[in-house]
């Protein structure tokens, strides 16, 4: 046994497992020296078609991404880009195979060393099926996740270091690569510098307290609901979630009539008994103040929900155990009742969290970020996602409305990170 | 003492119920307001009444037969995606999820902290790209390029929901099924499967609702109203001209709101209990 550890230690040429890894550079030749033709011959001809398939749009892909295209109007430096980000996959998958090819007649060499025989064919095919089998049980998702989300976040991380905007818009002209140009801009040009600090405060606040007042007054209702005295308790219920089941977007919109200066109810019948006519719309304090009551009213019910679900949970012994010492009832709720609700939920609250942070919905619905604000080019209820939505796709800022982008990106990352720590899927990895 | 305590017990009930009426007529209000306005003669908003005189149905009538309404065709193509969404992303998810919650591959770990990563990040984070791409490939302005996004766009949340169902079944099952000769499909197929109906109900559900739902998808990738769906239509609808189409809107709305919600009431309890089995435990 210690002798095998030191021979295993040291590196041996003659050892048949380095020289079947050796001759693996070139793919099939390793299996081929391990006598297992027909394998050794699947790796060759794998790699000659991929390298006939992919060698001209590897070789595009790489030069376009380093250089975004040389010639105006022949190269179209946003294709090339795509195409670059494209052939990194495309690679990257090639690297794996051959990676795997190197592994594999190391695998087969070691067996042979210890005087296994040779697999037979269906053998090896059974083999394969059973190792590879999570591998094909991913690989349709993980080809459209590659390409619908991973490839469009990573063109977005390259977008916000070009200079693409609609000045400087492809095939008229090439963009460049001008590292951190578009940060610096972000906080040092005036107009910039304003734009971003007022929609990114408004965006802390609107996260905070829309988020906060929706899970506050869910769980309010969920303590009151779940009280002993109280009955009809279902019908109470499903009133109270009434507003998460009506589709957002037609909640949002018949808010935006309502809360309309002319011909909206809450002006025109409501407010109009005290004599007051509140600019909802084009006042940005009031259309803020709109816009959080609209969120609490669309958020509540599912943390009521998940809070009432929870509740039914918290073991009964513990309240009669507090009756017992004499505890009041605030004593109950603050050392029984809350922390077992918010420890058992606190994963999904960080998410309403995250999910307030890009409610571009509800933002675009309402008002459209409106009203404009002097001096700024994003409107006053605007928040950073409907923001880049506008610099995007009306104003053609694409390496401005980028650069947000990851910004809020890294946001969002720290709601993740929280995630991570918190939630089940992890907690089940110790059984491996 | 003890008849002011009953007393108080009772003043208290009284005010919770005071507050629960408070909160219906906060809830009540605006939907009530919305059936009202679908039943008011004409489409002037500034002459309607929350109670109208002659209540009518004519706005229900024009979004069916008035040939200048697509809505028709919006419900078709809206039925469309929801239906594939739901079969697709249940397919997708649940095989996904079964190689992570039972196997052990290369890259697992860090697939399983991509998807928690990545269902933060919403689809309009990468919308340029997905547009091009969709350009490339011809599929822009087309309901099957949006239900390609959807499909794509769902798998980190659902997947990782669906891992942490499937963690809850026990090990021991699968593990019995393979000493006694069962193959990986067949363990999936006869016995994770029928296991994990409840949260692959709740994966159904969450994709048969989203296309109703969403309105920045295809108001990015559609533009002829023809491929429209229900949320982009009626957007557009009372965009154009907000005050004169309203009644209108407003009887739409209706449409699709009430069955999406009957649906809703009817599965909630399974929703939340799949959300908390998937994200809670432990």
């Amino acid at each position: 046994m210690v002798a095998n550890q030191n021979t295993e230690k040291k590196f041996d040429m003659t050892q048949p497992r380095n020289i079947a890894t050796i001759l693996s550079i070139i793919p099939g030749f390793g299996q081929f020296y391990n006598k297992r033709i027909i394998k050794g011959l699947l790796f060759l001809i794998i790699t000659v078609a991929f390298l006939i398939a992919f060698w001209d749009f590897l070789d595009i892909g790489i030069w376009g991404l380093f250089t975004l295209g040389t010639i105006p109007r022949e190269h179209h430096s946003i294709q090339l880009l795509i195409q670059g980000l494209i052939s990194l996959i495309v690679l990257a998958f090639g690297l794996g195979i051959y990676a795997y090819n190197f592994l594999d007649a190391r695998k087969d060499a070691i067996a042979k060393e210890h005087e296994k025989t040779n697999p037979t064919l269906l053998q090896g095919v059974r083999d394969f099926y059973n190792n590879g089998f999570p591998y094909f049980m991913i690989l349709p998702g993980l080809l459209m996740l590659l390409f619908i989300v991973v490839l469009p976040l990573v063109f977005m991380i390259g977008l916000a270091f070009t200079d693409y905007n609609q000045y400087n818009a492809p095939p008229r002209n090439l963009l460049n690569w001008i590292g951190f140009q578009n940060f610096t801009d972000l906080v040092q040009i005036d107009i910039w510098k304003d734009t971003f600090f007022n929609v990114f405060t408004w965006t802390i606040v609107w996260t905070v307290v829309a988020t906060t007042l929706q899970i506050v007054l869910g769980l309010f209702l969920a303590l009151l609901v779940n009280d002993k005295r109280i009955k009809f308790k279902r019908t109470i219920r499903t009133f109270l979630i009434l507003p998460w089941a009506v589709p957002a977007f037609v909640s949002i919109l018949i808010f935006s009539a309502l809360f309309n200066p002319t011909f909206g109810a809450i002006n025109r019948d409501i407010l109009s008994q005290f004599n007051l006519m509140i600019p909802w719309l084009s006042d940005p304090f009031w259309a803020k103040v709109a816009l959080i009551m609209i969120q609490t009213w669309l958020g509540f019910p599912f943390v009521f929900a998940l809070f009432t679900g929870v509740l039914q949970s918290v073991p009964t012994d513990m309240y009669e155990a507090a009756d017992v010492d004499g505890g009041t009832r605030w004593q109950k709720l603050k050392f029984i009742t809350l922390p077992h609700i918010l420890f058992a939920t606190a994963p999904l609250l960080i998410m309403q969290y995250a999910q307030n942070f890009n409610n571009f919905n509800i933002i675009y619905l309402f008002n459209e970020g409106l009203p404009a604000v002097r001096g700024q080019n994003a409107g006053g209820t605007d928040i950073l996602i409907s923001w880049v939505y506008k610099l995007t796709f009306e104003t053609n800022q694409y390496n401005m409305a980028a650069a947000i982008t990851i910004i809020m990106g890294i946001i969002v990352m720290g709601f993740a990170f929280y995630q991570f720590r918190k939630t089940a899927s992890f907690k089940e990895e110790g059984r491996y | 003492m003890a008849m002011t305590r009953k007393t108080k017990s009772k003043i208290e009930v009284a005010f919770i119920y005071l507050f629960f009426a408070l909160m219906f007529i906060v809830i009540g209000y605006p939907l009530a307001w919305t059936v009202m306005m679908s039943i008011n003669p004409g489409t002037n908003m500034l002459v309607t009444q929350l109670i109208p005189d002659s209540p009518t149905l004519e706005h229900y009538i024009w979004l069916f037969t008035d040939p200048g309404s697509d809505y028709l065709i919006w419900y078709k193509n809206s039925v469309i995606i929801a239906v594939l969404n739901a079969i697709g992303s249940v397919i997708i998810t649940s095989l996904i999820a079964y190689a992570f919650s039972r196997y052990q591959f290369f890259g697992r770990k860090y697939g399983l902290y991509l998807f928690l990563l990545l269902q933060m990040f919403p689809a309009l984070m990468g919308m340029v790209a997905l547009y091009i791409l969709l350009t490339t490939i011809g599929l822009v302005d087309s309901i099957w390029g949006l239900l390609l996004i959807y499909l794509g766009g769902q798998i980190p949340f659902n997947a990782w929901l669906v891992k942490g169902y499937y963690d809850t079944i026990p090990r021991e099952l699968d593990e019995a099924a393979k000493i006694d000769g069962a193959g990986h499909l067949r363990i999936f197929w006869t016995i994770m499967l029928p296991l994990a109906k409840p949260i692959l109900a709740v994966v159904a559900l969450f994709n048969f609702m989203a296309p109703f739902m969403d309105f920045l998808l295809p108001q990015i990738v559609l533009t002829d109203p023809n491929n429209y769906t229900l949320a982009l239509g009626l957007y557009n609808f009372i965009n154009d001209q907000f005050s004169t189409n309203f009644t209108r809107f407003a009887a739409g709305s209706i449409l699709i709101a009430v069955p999406i919600a009957l649906v809703f009431l009817l599965l909630q309890r399974y929703l939340i209990g799949g959300l908390t089995a998937g994200a809670t435990k432990g």
